[in-house]
Protein backbone atom coordinates (compact mmCIF):
# COMPACT_ATOMS: atom_id res chain seq x y z
CA UNK A 1 0.00 0.00 0.00
CA UNK A 2 2.96 2.49 0.99
CA UNK A 3 3.98 2.70 -2.36
CA UNK A 4 1.40 2.39 -4.26
CA UNK A 5 0.33 6.82 -5.86
CA UNK A 6 -2.88 8.31 -4.66
CA UNK A 7 -4.53 11.57 -4.98
CA UNK A 8 -5.67 13.63 -2.21
CA UNK A 9 -7.99 16.03 -1.18
CA UNK A 10 -10.10 18.10 0.91
CA UNK A 11 -12.39 15.41 2.92
CA UNK A 12 -15.98 16.52 1.29
CA UNK A 13 -14.54 16.10 -2.36
CA UNK A 14 -13.38 12.27 -0.90
CA UNK A 15 -17.02 11.54 0.24
CA UNK A 16 -18.31 13.25 -2.92
CA UNK A 17 -16.16 11.07 -4.88
CA UNK A 18 -17.02 7.73 -3.40
CA UNK A 19 -20.17 7.25 -4.61
CA UNK A 20 -19.82 4.40 -7.46
CA UNK A 21 -16.10 4.19 -7.27
CA UNK A 22 -14.60 0.80 -6.76
CA UNK A 23 -11.06 1.14 -6.31
CA UNK A 24 -8.70 4.38 -5.38
CA UNK A 25 -5.71 2.59 -5.76
CA UNK A 26 -3.64 3.14 -9.44
CA UNK A 27 -0.17 1.73 -10.16
CA UNK A 28 0.95 5.32 -11.55
CA UNK A 29 -1.01 8.30 -11.40
CA UNK A 30 -0.75 9.99 -14.71
CA UNK A 31 -2.06 13.82 -12.93
CA UNK A 32 0.62 16.46 -12.82
CA UNK A 33 -0.91 17.59 -9.48
CA UNK A 34 -0.39 13.93 -7.96
CA UNK A 35 1.66 13.88 -4.89
CA UNK A 36 4.55 11.26 -4.76
CA UNK A 37 3.99 7.72 -4.25
CA UNK A 38 4.56 6.09 -1.20
CA UNK A 39 4.15 7.06 2.97
CA UNK A 40 0.59 5.90 3.57
CA UNK A 41 -0.90 4.05 6.17
CA UNK A 42 -3.83 2.74 6.07
CA UNK A 43 -6.52 0.86 7.64
CA UNK A 44 -9.87 -0.91 6.89
CA UNK A 45 -12.72 0.38 9.01
CA UNK A 46 -15.85 -2.00 8.99
CA UNK A 47 -18.00 1.46 8.84
CA UNK A 48 -19.37 3.21 5.93
CA UNK A 49 -18.00 6.17 4.40
CA UNK A 50 -19.99 8.47 5.97
CA UNK A 51 -19.38 7.19 9.22
CA UNK A 52 -16.14 7.52 8.83
CA UNK A 53 -15.62 11.02 7.64
CA UNK A 54 -19.06 12.24 9.55
CA UNK A 55 -20.10 15.47 7.50
CA UNK A 56 -16.91 15.20 5.10
CA UNK A 57 -14.70 15.71 8.32
CA UNK A 58 -12.03 14.10 9.38
CA UNK A 59 -12.37 11.67 12.70
CA UNK A 60 -10.48 11.89 15.93
CA UNK A 61 -7.25 12.03 16.56
CA UNK A 62 -6.42 12.34 12.75
CA UNK A 63 -8.38 15.58 13.23
CA UNK A 64 -5.86 16.84 15.75
CA UNK A 65 -2.91 16.13 13.53
CA UNK A 66 -4.36 19.32 11.25
CA UNK A 67 -2.98 19.85 7.18
CA UNK A 68 0.41 17.90 8.03
CA UNK A 69 -1.27 14.64 7.31
CA UNK A 70 -3.31 14.15 4.08
CA UNK A 71 -6.51 12.09 4.25
CA UNK A 72 -7.76 10.13 1.98
CA UNK A 73 -11.09 7.28 2.24
CA UNK A 74 -12.36 4.89 -0.58
CA UNK A 75 -14.32 2.21 -0.13
CA UNK A 76 -13.08 -1.51 0.97
CA UNK A 77 -14.06 -4.32 -1.52
CA UNK A 78 -16.27 -6.98 -0.54
CA UNK A 79 -18.55 -5.26 2.23
CA UNK A 80 -15.64 -4.24 4.07
CA UNK A 81 -16.25 -0.77 4.84
CA UNK A 82 -13.87 1.45 4.55
CA UNK A 83 -10.01 2.00 3.80
CA UNK A 84 -9.07 5.34 5.65
CA UNK A 85 -5.56 6.78 4.75
CA UNK A 86 -3.46 9.35 5.79
CA UNK A 87 0.30 10.28 5.38
CA UNK A 88 2.63 13.03 6.74
CA UNK A 89 2.84 15.99 3.32
CA UNK A 90 6.12 16.17 1.92
CA UNK A 91 7.69 18.78 4.27
CA UNK A 92 4.97 19.37 6.49
CA UNK A 93 5.90 18.96 10.51
CA UNK A 94 3.74 17.60 12.41
CA UNK A 95 1.96 19.90 15.04
CA UNK A 96 1.96 20.44 19.01
CA UNK A 97 2.52 17.26 21.44
CA UNK A 98 2.06 15.04 18.47
CA UNK A 99 5.85 16.07 16.93
CA UNK A 100 6.88 15.92 20.41
CA UNK A 101 5.33 12.35 20.20
CA UNK A 102 6.51 11.31 17.14
CA UNK A 103 10.61 11.91 17.54
CA UNK A 104 12.12 10.16 14.91
CA UNK A 105 9.36 8.46 13.87
CA UNK A 106 6.68 10.60 12.90
CA UNK A 107 4.70 7.87 10.82
CA UNK A 108 4.23 5.63 13.71
CA UNK A 109 2.06 8.89 15.03
CA UNK A 110 -0.23 8.67 12.25
CA UNK A 111 -0.76 4.63 12.07
CA UNK A 112 -1.41 4.98 16.00
CA UNK A 113 -3.98 7.88 14.83
CA UNK A 114 -5.71 5.72 12.47
CA UNK A 115 -5.85 2.75 14.73
CA UNK A 116 -7.65 5.02 17.14
CA UNK A 117 -10.09 6.55 14.19
CA UNK A 118 -10.86 3.24 13.29
CA UNK A 119 -11.54 1.55 16.92
CA UNK A 120 -13.80 4.81 17.43
CA UNK A 121 -15.54 4.26 14.30
CA UNK A 122 -16.04 0.45 15.36
CA UNK A 123 -16.25 0.23 18.97
CA UNK A 124 -17.08 3.89 19.91
CA UNK A 125 -14.30 4.29 22.40
CA UNK A 126 -10.24 3.73 22.21
CA UNK A 127 -8.57 0.75 24.09
CA UNK A 128 -7.01 1.88 26.75
CA UNK A 129 -4.39 0.11 28.73
CA UNK A 130 -4.57 -0.48 32.63
CA UNK A 131 -3.05 2.26 34.19
CA UNK A 132 0.32 2.38 36.35
CA UNK A 133 0.56 1.86 39.71
CA UNK A 134 2.54 5.35 39.53
CA UNK A 135 -0.47 7.01 37.61
CA UNK A 136 -2.81 5.51 39.95
CA UNK A 137 -1.10 7.72 42.59
CA UNK A 138 -0.34 3.66 44.55
CA UNK A 139 3.60 3.42 43.80
CA UNK A 140 5.88 3.62 46.28
CA UNK B 1 -5.23 -7.79 45.42
CA UNK B 2 -2.99 -11.46 44.89
CA UNK B 3 -2.23 -12.39 41.84
CA UNK B 4 0.23 -14.72 40.70
CA UNK B 5 2.74 -13.00 39.05
CA UNK B 6 5.76 -14.44 36.58
CA UNK B 7 9.17 -13.26 38.24
CA UNK B 8 12.15 -14.63 35.92
CA UNK B 9 12.16 -17.69 34.03
CA UNK B 10 10.69 -20.95 35.63
CA UNK B 11 9.41 -18.47 38.36
CA UNK B 12 6.49 -17.66 39.48
CA UNK B 13 5.37 -15.87 43.15
CA UNK B 14 1.94 -14.57 44.28
CA UNK B 15 2.36 -10.76 44.85
CA UNK B 16 0.41 -7.76 45.88
CA UNK B 17 -0.72 -5.56 42.68
CA UNK B 18 -3.60 -2.76 42.50
CA UNK B 19 -6.81 -4.05 42.15
CA UNK B 20 -8.17 -3.98 38.11
CA UNK B 21 -10.34 -0.58 37.04
CA UNK B 22 -12.85 0.12 34.66
CA UNK B 23 -10.71 1.73 31.52
CA UNK B 24 -13.19 1.34 28.87
CA UNK B 25 -17.47 1.87 28.79
CA UNK B 26 -17.11 -2.18 27.61
CA UNK B 27 -15.16 -3.21 30.40
CA UNK B 28 -16.42 -5.37 33.39
CA UNK B 29 -14.30 -6.38 36.42
CA UNK B 30 -14.44 -9.88 37.81
CA UNK B 31 -13.90 -11.83 40.53
CA UNK B 32 -12.40 -14.80 40.11
CA UNK B 33 -13.45 -18.06 41.73
CA UNK B 34 -10.87 -20.54 39.52
CA UNK B 35 -8.39 -20.51 37.34
CA UNK B 36 -6.47 -23.08 35.09
CA UNK B 37 -3.18 -23.48 33.77
CA UNK B 38 -2.92 -24.24 30.15
CA UNK B 39 0.14 -25.72 28.09
CA UNK B 40 0.67 -22.16 26.53
CA UNK B 41 1.49 -21.05 29.29
CA UNK B 42 4.34 -23.08 29.54
CA UNK B 43 6.85 -21.53 26.98
CA UNK B 44 5.63 -17.59 29.27
CA UNK B 45 6.59 -19.56 32.21
CA UNK B 46 10.01 -20.70 30.93
CA UNK B 47 10.99 -16.99 29.37
CA UNK B 48 10.70 -18.22 26.10
CA UNK B 49 8.51 -15.78 24.59
CA UNK B 50 9.80 -12.03 24.58
CA UNK B 51 8.12 -8.78 25.85
CA UNK B 52 7.19 -10.94 29.17
CA UNK B 53 8.20 -8.79 31.84
CA UNK B 54 8.50 -9.48 35.50
CA UNK B 55 5.35 -8.83 37.27
CA UNK B 56 3.41 -9.48 34.24
CA UNK B 57 0.19 -12.05 35.74
CA UNK B 58 -0.66 -15.33 34.41
CA UNK B 59 -3.54 -17.62 33.15
CA UNK B 60 -5.68 -16.92 30.15
CA UNK B 61 -8.78 -19.29 31.10
CA UNK B 62 -10.70 -18.24 34.19
CA UNK B 63 -14.72 -17.56 35.41
CA UNK B 64 -15.79 -16.06 38.70
CA UNK B 65 -18.66 -13.29 39.39
CA UNK B 66 -18.94 -9.49 37.86
CA UNK B 67 -18.44 -7.22 40.02
CA UNK B 68 -18.51 -4.30 38.20
CA UNK B 69 -19.38 -3.01 34.78
CA UNK B 70 -18.67 -0.09 32.37
CA UNK B 71 -21.88 1.77 30.95
CA UNK B 72 -21.80 0.53 27.62
CA UNK B 73 -21.88 -3.23 29.08
CA UNK B 74 -25.14 -4.69 28.61
CA UNK B 75 -25.44 -8.42 28.18
CA UNK B 76 -24.07 -8.60 32.21
CA UNK B 77 -25.10 -7.13 35.36
CA UNK B 78 -23.02 -7.28 38.71
CA UNK B 79 -23.48 -10.52 40.79
CA UNK B 80 -23.71 -12.66 37.21
CA UNK B 81 -21.16 -15.70 36.80
CA UNK B 82 -19.38 -15.74 33.84
CA UNK B 83 -16.76 -17.60 32.05
CA UNK B 84 -14.12 -15.67 30.20
CA UNK B 85 -12.99 -16.26 26.46
CA UNK B 86 -9.45 -15.64 26.32
CA UNK B 87 -8.97 -14.11 23.65
CA UNK B 88 -10.07 -10.44 23.86
CA UNK B 89 -12.31 -9.58 20.59
CA UNK B 90 -14.12 -5.97 19.80
CA UNK B 91 -17.49 -7.75 18.08
CA UNK B 92 -17.26 -5.10 15.57
CA UNK B 93 -14.58 -4.84 13.19
CA UNK B 94 -15.06 -6.86 10.20
CA UNK B 95 -13.00 -9.78 11.47
CA UNK B 96 -14.99 -10.38 14.32
CA UNK B 97 -17.91 -9.61 12.32
CA UNK B 98 -17.24 -12.36 9.40
CA UNK B 99 -16.48 -15.33 12.34
CA UNK B 100 -12.77 -14.99 12.90
CA UNK B 101 -12.69 -13.13 16.31
CA UNK B 102 -9.22 -14.53 16.70
CA UNK B 103 -8.33 -12.23 14.15
CA UNK B 104 -9.34 -9.08 15.68
CA UNK B 105 -8.30 -6.05 14.88
CA UNK B 106 -9.06 -4.14 18.07
CA UNK B 107 -8.33 -6.50 20.50
CA UNK B 108 -4.81 -5.56 21.36
CA UNK B 109 -3.09 -2.68 22.65
CA UNK B 110 0.18 -2.76 21.45
CA UNK B 111 -0.17 -4.09 18.17
CA UNK B 112 3.51 -3.58 16.78
CA UNK B 113 4.67 -6.50 18.83
CA UNK B 114 2.81 -8.59 16.64
CA UNK B 115 3.21 -6.83 13.47
CA UNK B 116 6.99 -7.24 13.63
CA UNK B 117 6.66 -10.86 14.53
CA UNK B 118 3.55 -12.23 12.35
CA UNK B 119 3.49 -9.05 10.05
CA UNK B 120 0.26 -8.54 11.03
CA UNK B 121 -1.58 -7.24 14.42
CA UNK B 122 -2.95 -10.12 16.46
CA UNK B 123 -5.92 -9.89 19.44
CA UNK B 124 -4.54 -9.72 22.76
CA UNK B 125 -5.25 -12.37 25.40
CA UNK B 126 -5.49 -12.44 29.01
CA UNK B 127 -2.11 -13.64 30.80
CA UNK B 128 -0.20 -12.96 27.92
CA UNK B 129 2.83 -10.16 27.98
CA UNK B 130 1.22 -6.72 28.33
CA UNK B 131 4.31 -5.50 26.42
CA UNK B 132 2.74 -7.39 23.40
CA UNK B 133 -0.93 -5.77 24.09
CA UNK B 134 -1.66 -8.44 25.99
CA UNK B 135 -3.56 -8.01 29.31
CA UNK B 136 -3.20 -9.05 33.35
CA UNK B 137 -4.45 -12.73 33.54
CA UNK B 138 -7.14 -14.44 35.48
CA UNK B 139 -4.54 -16.30 38.32
CA UNK B 140 -5.39 -13.08 40.26
CA UNK B 141 -8.50 -12.25 42.47
CA UNK B 142 -9.55 -9.89 40.07
CA UNK B 143 -9.41 -9.52 36.32
CA UNK B 144 -10.16 -6.18 34.00
CA UNK B 145 -12.53 -7.89 30.96
CA UNK B 146 -12.36 -5.47 27.89
CA UNK B 147 -15.27 -6.05 25.54
CA UNK B 148 -17.07 -7.55 27.74
CA UNK B 149 -19.87 -7.94 26.09
CA UNK B 150 -18.59 -10.18 23.44
CA UNK B 151 -16.16 -12.33 25.91
CA UNK B 152 -17.80 -12.83 29.09
CA UNK B 153 -20.39 -15.47 28.89
CA UNK B 154 -23.31 -16.29 31.61
CA UNK B 155 -23.16 -19.76 32.47
CA UNK B 156 -25.90 -21.75 33.06
CA UNK B 157 -26.93 -22.22 36.73
CA UNK B 158 -26.81 -26.50 36.23
CA UNK B 159 -23.13 -25.94 35.12
CA UNK B 160 -20.46 -26.13 37.90
CA UNK B 161 -17.40 -23.76 37.75
CA UNK B 162 -14.66 -26.83 37.16
CA UNK B 163 -17.21 -27.21 34.05
CA UNK B 164 -17.35 -23.79 32.99
CA UNK B 165 -13.72 -23.25 33.51
CA UNK B 166 -13.13 -25.16 30.46
CA UNK B 167 -15.21 -23.34 28.10
CA UNK B 168 -13.01 -20.29 28.56
CA UNK B 169 -10.32 -22.08 26.05
CA UNK B 170 -9.74 -25.19 26.04
CA UNK B 171 -13.39 -26.49 24.89
CA UNK B 172 -13.77 -23.95 22.48
CA UNK B 173 -10.61 -24.68 20.89
CA UNK B 174 -11.02 -27.92 20.56
CA UNK B 175 -14.24 -27.62 18.62
CA UNK B 176 -12.60 -25.01 16.09
CA UNK B 177 -10.16 -27.47 15.75
CA UNK B 178 -13.08 -30.05 14.62
CA UNK B 179 -14.55 -27.23 12.61
CA UNK B 180 -11.54 -25.94 10.60
CA UNK B 181 -10.90 -29.80 10.06
CA UNK B 182 -13.50 -30.26 9.19
CA UNK B 183 -14.86 -33.06 11.05
CA UNK B 184 -17.94 -34.52 9.12
CA UNK B 185 -19.74 -38.32 9.52
CA UNK B 186 -17.50 -41.15 8.31
CA UNK B 187 -14.37 -38.60 8.72
CA UNK B 188 -10.83 -40.11 10.58
CA UNK B 189 -9.50 -37.95 13.34
CA UNK B 190 -5.88 -38.29 14.51
CA UNK B 191 -5.20 -36.03 18.14
CA UNK B 192 -1.72 -35.92 19.27
CA UNK B 193 -2.01 -34.63 22.80
CA UNK B 194 -4.39 -36.54 25.55
CA UNK B 195 -3.98 -32.92 27.55
CA UNK B 196 -7.34 -31.30 28.18
CA UNK B 197 -7.44 -29.60 24.50
CA UNK B 198 -6.49 -32.87 22.79
CA UNK B 199 -9.40 -34.72 24.44
CA UNK B 200 -11.87 -32.16 23.95
CA UNK B 201 -10.85 -32.03 20.36
CA UNK B 202 -11.34 -35.92 20.18
CA UNK B 203 -14.69 -35.18 22.06
CA UNK B 204 -15.78 -32.38 19.77
CA UNK B 205 -15.39 -34.77 16.64
CA UNK B 206 -17.14 -37.77 18.36
CA UNK B 207 -19.90 -35.23 18.96
CA UNK B 208 -19.60 -33.95 14.94
CA UNK B 209 -20.20 -37.76 13.82
CA UNK B 210 -16.24 -38.56 13.07
CA UNK B 211 -16.09 -42.33 12.38
CA UNK B 212 -12.76 -43.12 14.26
CA UNK B 213 -10.89 -40.43 16.80
CA UNK B 214 -7.21 -42.07 17.18
CA UNK B 215 -5.69 -39.66 19.89
CA UNK B 216 -1.70 -40.30 20.91
CA UNK B 217 0.31 -38.93 24.05
CA UNK B 218 3.10 -40.52 25.35
CA UNK B 219 2.16 -41.09 28.74
CA UNK B 220 -0.41 -43.90 29.50
CA UNK B 221 -2.12 -42.01 32.29
CA UNK B 222 -3.46 -39.72 30.17
CA UNK B 223 -4.49 -42.54 27.29
CA UNK B 224 -6.48 -44.08 30.31
CA UNK B 225 -8.00 -40.93 30.67
CA UNK B 226 -8.99 -40.51 27.05
CA UNK B 227 -10.88 -43.80 26.58
CA UNK B 228 -12.62 -43.71 29.87
CA UNK B 229 -13.93 -40.08 29.17
CA UNK B 230 -14.22 -39.66 24.59
CA UNK B 231 -15.11 -42.47 22.24
CA UNK B 232 -11.17 -42.39 21.38
CA UNK B 233 -9.37 -45.19 20.18
CA UNK B 234 -5.35 -44.79 21.33
CA UNK B 235 -2.43 -45.63 20.22
CA UNK B 236 0.52 -47.42 22.81
CA UNK B 237 2.82 -44.71 23.48
CA UNK B 238 5.70 -46.86 23.18
CA UNK B 239 4.80 -47.53 19.62
CA UNK B 240 8.06 -47.16 17.86
CA UNK B 241 6.51 -45.89 14.06
CA UNK B 242 3.15 -43.81 14.42
CA UNK B 243 2.47 -43.05 10.88
CA UNK B 244 3.11 -46.53 10.47
CA UNK B 245 0.48 -47.54 12.98
CA UNK B 246 -2.27 -45.04 11.85
CA UNK B 247 -1.94 -46.22 8.07
CA UNK B 248 -2.67 -49.66 9.14
CA UNK B 249 -5.29 -48.49 11.30
CA UNK B 250 -7.02 -45.88 8.16
CA UNK B 251 -6.52 -48.31 5.30
CA UNK B 252 -3.13 -47.11 4.09
CA UNK B 253 -5.05 -43.71 3.21
CA UNK B 254 -3.82 -41.55 6.97
CA UNK B 255 -6.46 -39.80 8.77
CA UNK B 256 -8.56 -37.26 7.40
CA UNK B 257 -7.47 -34.55 9.60
CA UNK B 258 -4.93 -34.28 11.93
CA UNK B 259 -4.70 -32.39 14.97
CA UNK B 260 -1.88 -31.42 16.88
CA UNK B 261 -2.37 -30.46 20.55
CA UNK B 262 0.30 -30.72 21.83
CA UNK B 263 2.12 -27.20 21.51
CA UNK B 264 6.00 -26.93 22.10
CA UNK B 265 8.39 -29.64 22.69
CA UNK B 266 10.06 -28.02 26.01
CA UNK B 267 12.35 -29.60 28.18
CA UNK B 268 12.40 -27.42 31.08
CA UNK B 269 15.16 -25.69 29.69
CA UNK B 270 14.77 -21.76 30.31
CA UNK B 271 15.67 -20.04 27.17
CA UNK B 272 19.10 -19.04 26.77
CA UNK B 273 19.91 -15.26 25.68
CA UNK B 274 21.55 -16.09 22.72
CA UNK B 275 18.59 -18.51 21.92
CA UNK B 276 16.31 -15.06 22.49
CA UNK B 277 18.51 -13.01 20.62
CA UNK B 278 19.44 -14.71 17.57
CA UNK B 279 15.54 -16.08 17.69
CA UNK B 280 16.62 -19.61 17.25
CA UNK B 281 13.81 -22.24 16.68
CA UNK B 282 11.90 -24.90 18.28
CA UNK B 283 11.26 -28.08 16.47
CA UNK B 284 7.92 -29.43 16.96
CA UNK B 285 7.66 -33.18 16.62
CA UNK B 286 3.81 -33.63 16.59
CA UNK B 287 3.52 -31.33 13.83
CA UNK B 288 5.88 -33.26 12.02
CA UNK B 289 3.59 -36.19 12.35
CA UNK B 290 0.65 -35.06 11.66
CA UNK B 291 1.95 -33.58 8.35
CA UNK B 292 3.38 -37.46 7.59
CA UNK B 293 0.59 -39.17 9.05
CA UNK B 294 -2.34 -37.23 7.53
CA UNK B 295 -3.96 -38.58 3.91
CA UNK B 296 -3.31 -36.75 0.81
CA UNK B 297 -5.67 -34.31 0.19
CA UNK B 298 -6.17 -34.27 4.02
CA UNK B 299 -5.98 -31.17 6.71
CA UNK B 300 -3.63 -30.48 9.38
CA UNK B 301 -4.66 -28.44 12.35
CA UNK B 302 -2.32 -26.68 14.62
CA UNK B 303 -3.04 -25.76 17.98
CA UNK B 304 -0.03 -25.90 19.71
CA UNK B 305 0.92 -22.06 20.97
CA UNK B 306 4.37 -21.51 19.39
CA UNK B 307 5.60 -18.44 20.48
CA UNK B 308 7.97 -17.82 16.85
CA UNK B 309 9.59 -19.80 14.39
CA UNK B 310 9.74 -23.46 14.34
CA UNK B 311 12.99 -25.20 12.31
CA UNK B 312 12.64 -28.19 9.83
CA UNK B 313 9.22 -27.74 8.94
CA UNK B 314 7.96 -30.16 6.02
CA UNK B 315 6.69 -27.69 3.80
CA UNK B 316 7.25 -29.73 0.75
CA UNK B 317 4.71 -31.98 1.99
CA UNK B 318 2.40 -29.44 2.09
CA UNK B 319 2.43 -29.46 -1.83
CA UNK B 320 3.25 -32.86 -2.65
CA UNK B 321 0.43 -34.39 -0.54
CA UNK B 322 -2.13 -31.25 -1.45
CA UNK B 323 -2.71 -30.92 2.59
CA UNK B 324 -4.65 -28.12 3.83
CA UNK B 325 -2.88 -26.57 6.98
CA UNK B 326 -5.44 -24.78 9.36
CA UNK B 327 -4.13 -23.06 13.04
CA UNK B 328 -6.37 -20.68 15.08
CA UNK B 329 -6.69 -20.28 18.46
CA UNK B 330 -10.48 -20.09 19.56
CA UNK B 331 -13.92 -18.62 18.50
CA UNK B 332 -15.79 -17.28 22.08
CA UNK B 333 -18.29 -15.33 20.68
CA UNK B 334 -18.88 -18.23 18.52
CA UNK B 335 -18.68 -21.31 20.31
CA UNK B 336 -18.88 -20.73 23.95
CA UNK B 337 -22.70 -20.26 24.36
CA UNK B 338 -23.20 -23.44 22.40
CA UNK B 339 -20.91 -25.43 24.68
CA UNK B 340 -22.60 -24.17 27.89
CA UNK B 341 -25.44 -25.43 26.51
CA UNK B 342 -24.10 -29.02 25.80
CA UNK B 343 -22.59 -28.97 29.38
CA UNK B 344 -25.55 -28.11 30.76
CA UNK B 345 -26.74 -31.18 28.71
CA UNK B 346 -24.27 -33.15 30.08
CA UNK B 347 -22.86 -33.42 26.53
CA UNK B 348 -19.52 -32.45 27.36
CA UNK B 349 -18.16 -33.13 30.40
CA UNK B 350 -14.58 -31.68 31.76
CA UNK B 351 -14.98 -32.37 35.71
CA UNK B 352 -11.93 -35.01 35.12
CA UNK B 353 -9.72 -32.80 33.45
CA UNK B 354 -8.95 -30.54 36.97
CA UNK B 355 -6.95 -33.21 37.96
CA UNK B 356 -5.48 -30.79 41.19
CA UNK B 357 -7.22 -27.35 42.65
CA UNK B 358 -4.86 -25.32 45.03
CA UNK B 359 -4.37 -21.97 46.15
CA UNK B 360 -3.29 -19.17 44.37
CA UNK B 361 -0.33 -19.25 46.71
CA UNK B 362 0.47 -22.64 45.43
CA UNK B 363 0.97 -21.72 41.83
CA UNK B 364 4.50 -22.68 41.72
CA UNK B 365 3.61 -26.52 42.71
CA UNK B 366 0.78 -26.10 40.23
CA UNK B 367 3.14 -25.19 37.58
CA UNK B 368 5.32 -27.84 38.00
CA UNK B 369 2.65 -30.35 38.31
CA UNK B 370 1.13 -29.45 35.16
CA UNK B 371 4.39 -28.83 33.45
CA UNK B 372 6.41 -32.34 34.85
CA UNK B 373 3.39 -34.18 33.88
CA UNK B 374 3.77 -35.79 37.43
CA UNK B 375 1.14 -37.33 39.73
CA UNK B 376 -1.73 -37.23 37.21
CA UNK B 377 -1.85 -33.98 36.86
CA UNK B 378 -3.67 -32.42 33.86
CA UNK B 379 -5.02 -29.32 34.59
CA UNK B 380 -4.12 -27.54 37.71
CA UNK B 381 -6.85 -25.01 38.76
CA UNK B 382 -6.15 -22.16 40.96
CA UNK B 383 -8.59 -20.85 43.48
CA UNK B 384 -8.17 -17.49 45.36
CA UNK B 385 -11.09 -18.41 47.41
CA UNK B 386 -8.66 -21.57 48.95
CA UNK B 387 -6.42 -20.77 51.89
CA UNK B 388 -2.84 -21.35 51.36
CA UNK B 389 -2.04 -24.78 53.08
CA UNK B 390 -0.13 -24.43 56.28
Amino acid sequence: MRHRTRRAGTAAGMLARLAGARRRFHPADPRPDAPPAGGWEVVTVNRPPNEVLPGGRRPEPLRRLGHAVQVDVWPAPAGRGTELAARIRPGAALPGLAAHVAGDDPDRVVRTALRQAKQLAETGEVLNADRSPIDRGLAG
Amino acid sequence: MRALCWTGAGRVAVRQVPDPELRNGHDAIVRVRLSATCGGDLPLLAGRAPYLADGDVLGHEFLGEVVAVGPQVHRHRVGDRVVVSSTVACGSCWQCRSGAPWCCDNGNLVPEASELAYGQAVPGAFGRPTAAGGFAGGHAEYVRVPYADVGAFGIPDEVSDERALFAADAAPAGWLAAELGGVHPGAVVAVWGAGAVGQLTARAASLLGADRVIIMDPREDRLRMARRHTDAETVDPRHPDIPAELRERTGGRGPDICVEAVGPAWDGRPRSLAERLTGAAERPPAVHEAMHSCRKGGTVVVLGEFTGQVDAFPLGAVGAKGLRVRGARQHGAGQVPTLLERMARDELRTEHLATHRLPLEEGARGYALFRDRRDGCVRALFSPDLPPAG
